[in-house]
């Protein structure tokens, strides 16, 4: 909302109150300010200047040279324009001078000639045909009769362009805000200073002419519409309005049109009241119905564009047709035109919820429909009618008809609350006393008396006790509340082990030189291609937002993979080197009954290049299984899944047989589609199966009191056979002696043959109640060789 | 005989005096000490003495004996000290070449942050909770207070999924969730993603995290919301921090503020990071809309609490002087790197 200061002091005042301190105040007690605006700032020295004498250029055959009155002295412009004529009056810069755009005149020379300044054209002034109608757009602007007697005038106050505009923020519990007189009784609590709202007057015409020789109103949904009030004028006669109205619209960032539309306008921002006019020529049957739109009506609005209408929106109609979408615009059929001559004025109160949904329907949110929405005050509608009436009168835009119209179905009933000071001290923290909080509800025009407050009609958001204490404490000052500490139960707080477990995940993975990393929730559903997800895959079955921004991020993930893959490709691109990464990232899994939410299981996903590889990678794996302290999970091969190499990818099994995440290196042709061309290596683990299998309970073992033996082995076998597959055996053989069985090399040679491999492990036997003879050993050896032979048919390399 | 120990423990001493090393000197050891050493063999010549002088020549080749095990000992000890002092100027290292590190990770910012305002929050007694992302209508909108058609539904452009799912537009479903199933006191801040469907551009992301606290509890005052974001404000923008509250409006608290911090850059005197202001907004927060606690089965007659919330980009940006909020979501390491 656009405050034009002028304006506002029509009913307050703010004398001695710098803007700046203007601006604070109004935002500290609730009106919060965005800026401000001096207008004209940029204007200096810009007089109205009296064209006495005119003559040709020698040198040029279009420039003038003029002899311009501009007060105290007559002075020499060069003008090119060709509109000037002598006797007339126009804008003359006086050197130096400063226009809009940063423009400086300074006194010169055009071709020989002396030009102490310049002559100017609306544009110049910043100023449109709208503000200035009797101006032409390519020439100087020559101004009217009545500037006669304002040669040397500054222009800014010859045309009314001094003024500052204050801009708010309106909160949406605040619709009588978005109004002059919302913001003068503001203005006047905020400053106690007096608030002025005279009453409109509207004169009579007693010519026995009266408003039902012209309409009659309906209202056919009062659900829809609390109020409809009506006026007629008759004897239109659509001009500009003049200057101070339109200078108060521009302030105000409203285009002036013609006097019946300005009038309309200017109710809006003075009262809040939108306001309506119809040509009253275009309404059949001298009737007007208020009421919902038949489903599939046609309707086209002022701005010429076409809407077909369903039943939840209410129109005002005449006999025939809708010539307005209440409270949100009128329509094409009925609109104000140059030869309209009889106006119907409608000032009316529509339900806030009804207009928004048929604004955004037909994807018009205007002045009108903003304000209706919010929920506006039916006693207001009144107000705002008279006033243009008024208007009318005092600006002699036509005949206002005797009479009014007034549909007032359902009156709201005015809401009281009962007075509780000593709860808003208790609740506010203050100690404020009965005459102070009596005093500022009364200034905010609730009526205190016996214990009760009756809230103002316009002053909708007051319902509760909350609501009274913010009235109280808003002008009180929120800053003069006194900090202080909770009196009351201690709680433990702190982190459950779940969200410890994903901070230590976390710091677990910076040790091992992962940066984290955050992507976008939503994904492109190209995604699942990129990745190679299988046609029939369930991963492919989303959960869909119906508004995207984009396809890019329409679908929401249920795998994190490609967000990985988007960030590795993007540091390749940028010559990051060695780039390790993770993110706990959560994927978003539907589920099949009807309006459940989906599944949001987290992700621990790592991914890597440059100096990694396979083992690199499932060694953190194994670290973060590690420290969720899960014992007996297996790797298992993977070479069907399409988005890893089927060589180089592995699944994690924890001991009950649950898959706990897969990892590996990722698909060449996956690569390929990122236009990635160097090993990338990635895991995707479930953090909440991680979680579950974990087991955090800690059960201290003595250390060993007696000594282990080892035995090494080597074995040569052919590539298919796994190192686990080895190492499982030998742990079963060597029976409750075994300590571990740990690979420490493995080689491949011409020696050892083609397709064959030598392995080579180190077994640990130990007891704990005795040391252990070399006669136990050997026989623990003996038995690993033999189950290796028989098992697996594997002998020791030679 | 005298003279040929005296000899030997002269020419013993001298020698082992000299310029030798370990091996050398084991080597002396073992000529004169030695089962075949010199002094051994004259001691075996001892039987052709008289029995007075075998006494007398036997103690000098004991004190003979002794002193040149003494020298031997002494002068391994000196060597070994040598040795040693060699080894060790020989081990001098230069301690300007760089470590052999392994590299650590970084934390990506926004978490950074999140776990900051988690700790001090924690230490005031506030739990952690959590919701989902993909959420009701009710729990985002209509539970605070929103009901369909609310024009406050404006001002957060929500994602929507089917007509009552939707990705959540702020945290504080998760405070209708809480209140739903805990009853006071309650303590607890709910960090995590938000969506609302602006373009991105440098300071605007459809996805972006905010962290929201609540406290519900007999006699909860809006003087104590004061005194708990001022305690907050100092722990994460320094001691000296102030805050300022302007009254604002949310649907789900009344009354309600916008909440300035002043300018930790330059301490309120206004700079470029404050705008000339002195003063930044960092926070929204309010005392729980009675509609609220009733909505959730608390009864506001009885009790009271304060909500807040921030969002951790904001925050972050501002502590760390970033001017884009697309680069959280880029993830360029060298840009994560720098936390």
């Amino acid at each position: 909302m656009n405050l034009s200061l002028n304006w506002l002091h029509d009913f307050t005042n703010t004398d001695g109150i710098s803007t700046k301190e203007y601006c604070d105040r109004m935002t500290d007690t609730g009106s919060k300010v965005e800026g401000y605006e001096v207008l004209g700032e940029d204007i200096q020295n810009v007089v109205i200047g009296k064209v006495l004498e005119m003559e040709r250029h020698p040198d040029s055959d279009h420039l003038w040279i003029c002899q311009i009155d501009i007060g105290a002295q007559v002075t020499q412009i060069v003008t090119g324009a060709q509109n000037v004529h002598v006797g007339d009056l126009v804008p003359a810069a006086i050197p130096v001078a400063h226009l809009p755009g940063g423009v400086t005149i300074k006194a010169g020379k055009l071709r020989g000639v002396e030009s102490n300044g310049m002559l100017c054209s609306i544009a110049e002034l910043n100023l449109t045909l709208h503000d200035m109608p009797e101006a032409i757009e390519d020439g100087i602007l020559i101004l009217g009769k009545e500037y006669e007697d304002k040669v040397g005038m500054d222009v800014k106050e010859a045309l009314m362009l001094n003024d500052t505009v204050v801009e708010f923020e309106i909160t949406s519990n605040r619709p009588d805000c978005l109004s002059v007189i919302g913001l003068a009784r503001e203005t006047a609590i905020s400053f106690d200073k007096p608030l002025n709202i005279p009453t409109p007057v509207v004169k009579d015409a007693n010519d026995g002419d009266k408003i039902d020789n012209y309409l009659s109103v309906k209202i056919s949904d009062p659900d829809l519409c609390f109020r409809y009030a009506a006026k007629v004028v008759k004897n239109v006669k659509i001009a500009p309005s003049p200057l101070w109205l339109r200078m108060r619209l521009r302030a105000a960032g409203v285009r002036p049109i013609n006097n019946i539309v300005d009038i309309t306008n200017y109710v809006m921002l003075e009262y809040g009241q939108p306001m309506h006019a119809f040509d009253y020529s275009c309404l059949d049957g001298s009737a007007i119905n208020v009421r919902r739109a038949l489903d599939g009506e046609n309707f086209k609005s002022l701005d010429d564009k076409d809407h077909t209408l369903d039943s939840s929106m209410l129109v005002i109609a005449d006999c025939n047709k809708a010539v307005a979408l209440a409270g949100v615009m009128g329509g094409a059929n009925s609109e104000i035109k140059e030869n309209t001559a009889t106006v119907v004025f409608e000032s009316a109160c529509f339900s806030g919820p009804s207009v928004r949904v048929t604004a955004k329907k037909n994807g018009m949110r205007t002045e009108s429909s903003a304000r209706f929405e919010k929920g506006l005050d039916a006693e207001n509608a009144m107000g705002g009618l008279l006033r243009a009436c008024e208007l009318v009168q005092m600006l002699g835009a036509g005949d206002v008809v005797d009479g009014i119209i007034d549909v007032y179905p359902t009156k709201t009933a005015p809401t009281v609350l009962p007075l509780e000071v000593e709860r808003y001290n208790k609740f506010l923290g203050v100690e404020l006393t009965e005459e102070y909080v009596t005093d500022v509800l009364t200034r905010l025009e609730c009526k205190v008396e016996d214990g009760k407050i009756t809230v103002p009609s316009f002053r909708a958001d007051l319902t509760c006790m909350n609501d009274i204490a913010e009235e109280v404490i808003r002008i009180y000052g929120y800053n003069k509340i006194k900090s202080t500490c909770i009196k009351a139960e201690t709680t433990q707080g702190g982190r459950t082990p779940k969200q410890k477990f994903e901070v230590d995940t976390e710091n677990l993975l910076y040790g091992h030189g992962f940066d984290q990393i955050q992507t976008f929730s939503f994904i492109s559903p190209k995604s699942y291609d990129k990745i190679r997800l299988p046609e029939d895959s369930v991963l492919r079955k989303s959960v869909v937002i119906t508004n995207p921004l984009g396809e890019d991020t329409s679908v929401m993930r249920t795998t994190a993979l490609p967000s990985m893959l988007e960030v590795l490709t993007r540091n390749i691109n940028f010559s990051n080197e060695n780039v390790n990464l993770f993110e706990m990232a959560n994927v978003y899994l539907p589920k099949d009954e009807e309006n459940a939410l989906p599944d949001e299981p987290k992700m621990i996903v790592l991914g890597a290049y440059g100096d990694t590889d396979f083992y690199t990678l499932k060694g953190v794996v194994e670290n973060i299984l590690a420290s969720a302290r899960i014992k007996g999970a297996t790797y298992k091969a993977v070479s069907d899944n399409p988005s890893y190499h089927p060589g180089r990818c592995a699944r994690v099994i924890d001991a009950n047989g649950y898959c706990l995440g897969i990892f590996g290196q990722i698909h060449p042709l996956v690569c390929e589609n990122y236009g990635v061309n160097i090993p990338v290596y990635v895991a995707e683990l479930s953090f909440d199966k991680i979680f579950g299998a974990s087991d955090m309970t800690i059960d201290y073992k003595p250390l060993p009191k007696f000594p282990a033996t080892t035995r090494d082995f080597s074995f040569v076998c052919d590539e298919e056979l796994t190192v686990g597959e080895i190492e499982a055996v030998m742990s079963r053989a060597a029976g409750k002696l075994c300590e571990s069985v740990k690979l420490f090399d493995i080689y491949r040679g011409e020696k050892i043959g083609e397709g064959k491999k030598s392995v080579s492990f180190r077994v640990t036997l130990r007891a704990s109640d005795r040391t252990l003879t070399v006669e136990e050993a050997d026989k623990a050896s003996s038995k690993i060789l033999n189950d290796l032979k028989f098992k697996l048919g594997i002998g020791i390399r030679e | 005989m005298k003279e040929t120990l005296n000899r030997i423990k002269a020419e013993a001493l001298e020698q082992i005096s000299s310029d030798i090393d370990d091996a050398s000197l084991e080597a002396l050891r073992v000529k004169y000490l030695g089962k075949k050493g010199e002094l051994t063999a004259v001691l075996r010549g001892m039987g052709q003495l008289s029995p007075e002088e075998r006494p007398i020549v036997g103690q000098i080749a004991n004190e003979v004996r002794a002193e040149i095990e003494a020298a031997i000992t002494a002068k391994k000890q000196e060597l070994s000290v040598k040795a040693l002092e060699n080894k060790l100027i020989a081990e001098k290292l230069d301690v300007t070449v760089p470590g052999t590190k392994k590299k650590v990770g970084h934390r990506h910012p926004l978490t950074l942050v999140q776990r900051d305002l988690e700790d001090i929050f924690m230490g005031m007694g506030f739990s952690i909770a959590e919701g989902p992302e993909v959420e009701y209508d009710y729990y985002n909108f209509k539970a605070l207070n929103i009901p369909e058609n609310h024009p406050a539904r404006d001002t957060q452009d929500t994602f929507y999924i089917t007509e009552n799912i939707l990705l959540r537009s702020q945290t504080s479903p998760v405070q209708a969730r809480t209140m739903e199933v805990q009853k006071p006191p309650i303590r607890i801040i709910s960090p995590g993603r938000v969506y609302r469907s602006d373009a991105m551009d440098a300071t605007h992301s459809p996805l972006f995290h905010q962290m929201e606290g609540l406290v519900v509890d007999e006699g909860i005052t809006m003087g104590d919301l004061k005194g708990m974001l001022e305690t907050f404000a100092k722990a994460e923008f320094g001691e000296d921090t102030r805050i300022r509250f302007r009254p604002h409006h949310f649907p789900f608290t009344e009354p309600s503020a916008e909440v300035d911090i002043s300018c930790f850059a330059c301490g309120g005197k206004g700079c470029r990071l404050c705008k000339g202001e002195g003063w930044i907004e960092i926070l929204g927060a309010g005392m729980v809309h009675p509609n609220v606690l009733s909505m959730c089965g608390i009864d506001p007659e009885k009790y009271s609490g304060f909500a807040f919330g921030l969002g951790l980009e904001r925050v972050t940006m501002l502590k760390y002087h970033i001017d884009d909020i697309r680069m959280f979501y880029e993830n360029d390491i060298r840009f994560i790197e720098q936390f």
